[in-house]
């Protein structure tokens, strides 16, 4: 492999980031809705939420992304691949990132909801100045975890033509078939490459927001 | 919606057939990767400097690049260095690494997971290192493992279907097929979807079942 087709497949980088981030960003943000309705009263909104989580957890990610761009895109709606990889992604994050926010909520002591009713916060006050910031410590480690699968998964959106790293990867192989070998391990070395500066960062916020409440 | 029904009846043996390989790539990966995951979980541990590094080299290279680029390495990449694999090969390969390679982290915190005590005990027993892990360690650390590879297997038959980039006849490359020839996309993609939720829905409820009964015992 010449070093202009390393620089042609790192040119996917930036597909492969603009995915991964803004499919990360759409499922943290509706992965909240999904955790409430699943922690409701409302028997309807738990049923649905459940539903609602099985059922995009149980089809193959790939199979998603099918769905979007070829199902609906061939017919209801015109969907270009950049979007229908983000929407794809993003619904699948959302059923995760509402588990991990769950768990997280789980995990708050239920003394302090009483501190906070006794203290007479407002229900605005007690989730932003109490929930969210023990919510976000607890949710951290495993929220980064799931940001670094997906970056993984991002390579799917090669599938449908989206020119990230994968898809450029391959179709460099295509053209010098007999360094096709050296091509995919510098393109799975690329993943590696972009995701341990995610592991480290996490890694230090994670330690520093520790020693915050550490006794 | 009839004519759906119709041409759901009409595809489903096409797209059953592409599900039974779909199950034989995912249990041939489980059968060859979980014991190599295994094996890397106890290599990891070694005292043996360059056989802890190499075996860590191979574990983070199969978790931290993405099944999809093995699948084509394999496929694409190792004809050129003189191994030819068929599609069937180079998917149960590629997998099997990945599945090595995350399975050998679960095992590894099974195995953590048994009290120090149990060793200690063993080694007061008189039990050589080697039997030990056999007798004591290993059967306990596996049994705490069990849930999350399960879990693990379900997430390798969704993967099973990444294998449709390298020409496997499975499930989603049917259905694919299916839908480059009836234009039918939308519904033949809807039949694979109810298809692989049909196995992985009933599957990680009977896992969520077994991971209580034994949180049960645990407690």
């Amino acid at each position: 492999m010449t070093a202009e087709g390393a620089l042609l497949i790192a040119g996917g980088i930036s597909w492969t980031v603009i995915v991964t981030l803004c499919a990360f960003g759409l499922g943290a943000a509706l992965g909240v809705p999904i955790c409430a309705m699943h922690v409701s009263r409302s028997r309807v909104l738990h049923g649905l939420a459940v539903v609602l989580i099985v059922i995009l957890r149980s089809v193959p990610p790939i199979v998603w992304i099918f769905l979007l761009y070829f199902g609906i895109g061939s017919g209801w709606l015109s969907i270009g691949p950049v979007p229908a990889a983000i929407v794809a992604l993003g619904v699948i994050t959302a059923a995760n990132m509402a588990e991990i926010y769950r768990g997280a909520l789980k995990s708050i002591h239920p003394g302090q909801w009483d501190a906070s009713h006794a203290l007479g916060l407002s229900a605005w006050s007690e989730f932003k100045d109490v929930m969210v910031p023990q919510l976000f410590r607890v949710t951290l480690p495993s929220a980064t975890t799931y940001l670094i699968g997906l970056l993984k998964d991002s390579a799917i959106a090669s599938t449908i033509g989206v020119m990230e790293i994968t898809y450029l990867a391959g179709y460099l192989a295509s053209k010098q078939f007999g360094a096709a070998l050296q091509i995919f391990a510098f393109a799975g070395a690329l993943y590696i490459l972009i995701s341990l500066p995610l592991a480290a960062v996490a890694r230090v916020a994670d330690a520093r927001l520790r020693a915050k409440v550490a006794q | 919606m009839n004519g759906t029904f119709a041409f759901w009846a009409e595809s489903l043996p096409a797209l059953l057939s592409g599900m039974v390989v779909s199950l034989q790539v995912t249990a041939a990966v489980l059968v060859i990767g979980i014991p190599l995951g295994l094996v890397a979980a106890l290599l990891v541990q070694s005292t043996v400097r360059p056989l802890r590094w190499l075996t860590l080299a191979v574990v983070e290279i199969g978790r931290g690049a993405p099944a999809l680029i093995l699948l084509q390495l394999a496929y694409y990449g190792l004809p050129s260095s003189g191994l030819q694999l068929s599609s069937m090969g180079s998917a149960i390969a590629a997998l099997s690494w990945t599945t090595c390679a995350y399975t050998s982290e679960i095992i590894r915190a099974g195995l953590q997971a048994v009290p120090r005590g149990q060793s200690e005990a063993a080694m007061t027993l008189g039990l050589s290192r080697l039997d030990a892990l056999r007798y004591v360690i290993v059967p306990q650390g596996m049994r705490v493992a069990a849930p999350a590879l399960l879990g693990f297997a379900i997430l390798m038959l969704q993967a099973s279907s990444l294998c449709f980039a390298i020409a496997l006849p499975e499930l989603l490359s049917r259905a694919q097929l299916i839908g480059t020839t009836s234009f039918r996309y939308m519904e033949i993609l809807l039949l694979a979807a109810l298809l692989y939720a049909a196995i992985c829905i009933p599957a990680s409820l009977l896992v969520a079942a077994i991971e209580r009964r034994l949180g049960q015992h645990a407690a």
